[in-house]
């Protein structure tokens, strides 16, 4: 589904934060990238939500180079991947069930779709008596559960979790790690990147462990060395 | 189409009112900037009446011989009234300049009983001419010079035309007035520049505060119209809103400075000057307003838009 082709990313400090990654996701995997920080996580991510351009390489989702994308087609690929960051990343002037609505109204669905679907969601997340709660009145596990909620209800074929966990404690990373595991049993593929000892080794998935801008470890089932 | 719409509109009139404070901000500006393009359309309307009043006091007379016919007179005045650069011609007969003579000099009673000795009025025929703009004079009198004025041939029956007396006056008149229709342009453009720039940079910061949101909505997949379209529509309101309080302003304002400037400006009354303009001040000020809260929206959230 997602395939890199020789990646390298050179930042302007002439540092490598890719150096040379070839990597291949397939549909309906649940796929955990490790590494300290700095090895190239979200640089990797930031490369598939065309956030960053490649220095050298490719970087192909099922069969189109992403970045050869023009900027105006660009927001129609990102409909297909519902991302998920360490900082949340809601619109602070909106309230949960309108973060979500944002991003259904974006992608053309009716405002009947809207109203059914939204609070379904919110359900999902457990997360149905906040609706009307803006942001600011939420705690971190909540905010990352709307963050959630906003990244699945377009039902998009890929989720990318970038750290989604780093800010929250150890009864909302379990419930996090639920949720995502739910998504991906229901089909969708994940791509988590996490420093979490915990989280890696409770999933049983594959894992890539990155170092330097490398990959320097790939386990279908793996647990959580460095 | 037309859902999207909607909602743009609706997220921009959400928005407005969610960010209530920098909204009262860029309105409070933006207000102060349609407040001076208001001034300048007033300041160039009071300079206009100024000039035009200065304007009229100039004209050129034109003394015509005792003995010339009124046929004649009549005839020159008509060729005259047919050049474009004249704004009216006014004929005083040799009887009404006695008349106006003799009034001048109700007590001087020497002049009077001279006057009597003469067997005949002295005084001839006078035409006041008045010209469009100042500058055009020279032309007029150029004309009365030449022969085209009476047909070629006959003996002139032109005495004197006082052009020539008050060439500098007038050429110093006309100097002053162009000065000052520029120097007030210049300032008045000078203003409405900078406080535009104000406006602008006012509308910037306040979406340069929404940037990370800008990108939020790169990032969940918006397109750039349905990004830019709320900030558009909250520009949009910022002008209306300010274009309303401007405009509302401006009433009690004017009615305040209006009998003031009457006196001044030799019969300008700013308030009912903005009364019997309202239409056209309505439409430059909300228009203007409405214009600068888009195109400054537009511009800048182009700027956080590269995501």
């Amino acid at each position: 589904m997602i395939s890199f082709n020789k990646v390298s990313k050179i930042y302007s400090d002439h540092s490598a934060a890719l150096d040379g990654i070839s990597l291949t996701i397939q549909p309906r995997e649940f796929i955990s990238i490790v590494g300290h920080s700095g090895a190239g996580k979200t640089t990797l991510l930031k490369l598939i939500l065309a956030e960053e351009r490649p220095t050298s390489g490719n970087v192909f989702f099922d069969s189109t180079d992403i970045h050869k994308l023009k900027r105006s087609k660009l927001h129609q690929y990102r409909r297909k991947i519902g991302a998920i960051f360490q900082d949340f990343r809601l619109l602070p002037n909106k309230t949960a069930f309108e973060n979500i609505a944002f991003a259904m109204e974006m992608a053309g669905r009716p405002d009947e779709e809207i109203s059914a679907d939204v609070p379904y969601v919110l359900q999902m997340v457990d997360l149905g008596d906040k609706m009307w709660n803006f942001p600011h009145e939420l705690s971190g596990g909540e905010k990352q559960r709307v963050a959630i909620a906003r990244a699945i209800v377009n039902q998009p074929d890929l989720i990318i979790a970038d750290e989604p966990t780093g800010n929250l404690d150890p009864i909302n990373t379990y419930d996090i790690v639920q949720i995502l595991k739910k998504i991906h049993t229901l089909g969708t593929t994940v791509i988590l990147t996490t420093h979490n000892k915990g989280v890696i080794d409770s999933l049983k998935k594959r894992v890539v462990t990155m170092e330097k801008g490398r990959i320097i470890r790939d386990d279908p089932t793996g647990k959580y060395v460095l | 189409m037309w859902t999207s719409i909607k909602r743009v509109i609706k997220a921009g009139l959400v928005n407005f009112y969610r960010d209530g404070f920098v909204s009262l901000a860029s309105v409070l500006i933006m207000t102060v900037t349609l407040f001076v393009i208001g001034g300048v359309l007033f300041l160039s309307a009071t300079l206009q009446a100024s000039l035009e009043d200065l304007k009229s006091k100039v004209d050129v007379n034109v003394y015509f011989i005792a003995s010339a016919k009124e046929v004649d007179i009549l005839a020159l005045a008509g060729s005259l009234r047919t050049l474009p650069e004249v704004r009216g011609v006014e004929y005083i007969s040799r009887a009404e300049a006695l008349q106006n003579f003799k009034k001048r000099h109700e007590r001087d009673e020497l002049t009077l009983q001279a006057l009597q000795e003469l067997p005949d009025n002295p005084l001839g025929a006078v035409l006041n001419v008045r010209a469009k703009e100042p500058s055009q004079y020279e032309g007029i009198a150029n004309f009365l010079k030449s022969d085209s004025a009476l047909g070629s041939g006959t003996p002139s029956i032109i005495d004197e035309v006082n052009y020539y007396d008050n060439k500098a006056a007038i050429d110093k008149l006309t100097g002053i007035i162009r000065a000052a229709e520029r120097m007030g342009m210049a300032f008045a453009l000078l203003l409405v520049v900078v406080s535009i720039s104000i406006a602008f940079n006012t509308i910037r910061l306040a979406i340069y505060t929404s940037r990370e949101e800008i990108g939020v909505m790169r990032l969940v997949g918006a397109s750039n119209k349905y990004i830019r379209g709320p900030f558009i529509i909250s520009g949009i309101l910022y002008g209306v809103v300010s274009a309303l309080l401007t405009l509302a302003l401006l009433y009690p304002l004017t009615y305040y400075l209006g009998d003031s400037t009457e006196a001044f400006f030799s019969g300008l009354n700013l308030f009912r000057y903005y009364l019997a303009h309202f239409g056209e001040f309505f439409l430059i000020i909300a228009g203007s307003g409405i214009a600068l809260g888009a195109i400054a929206s537009f511009f800048a959230v182009r700027r956080y838009l590269n995501v």
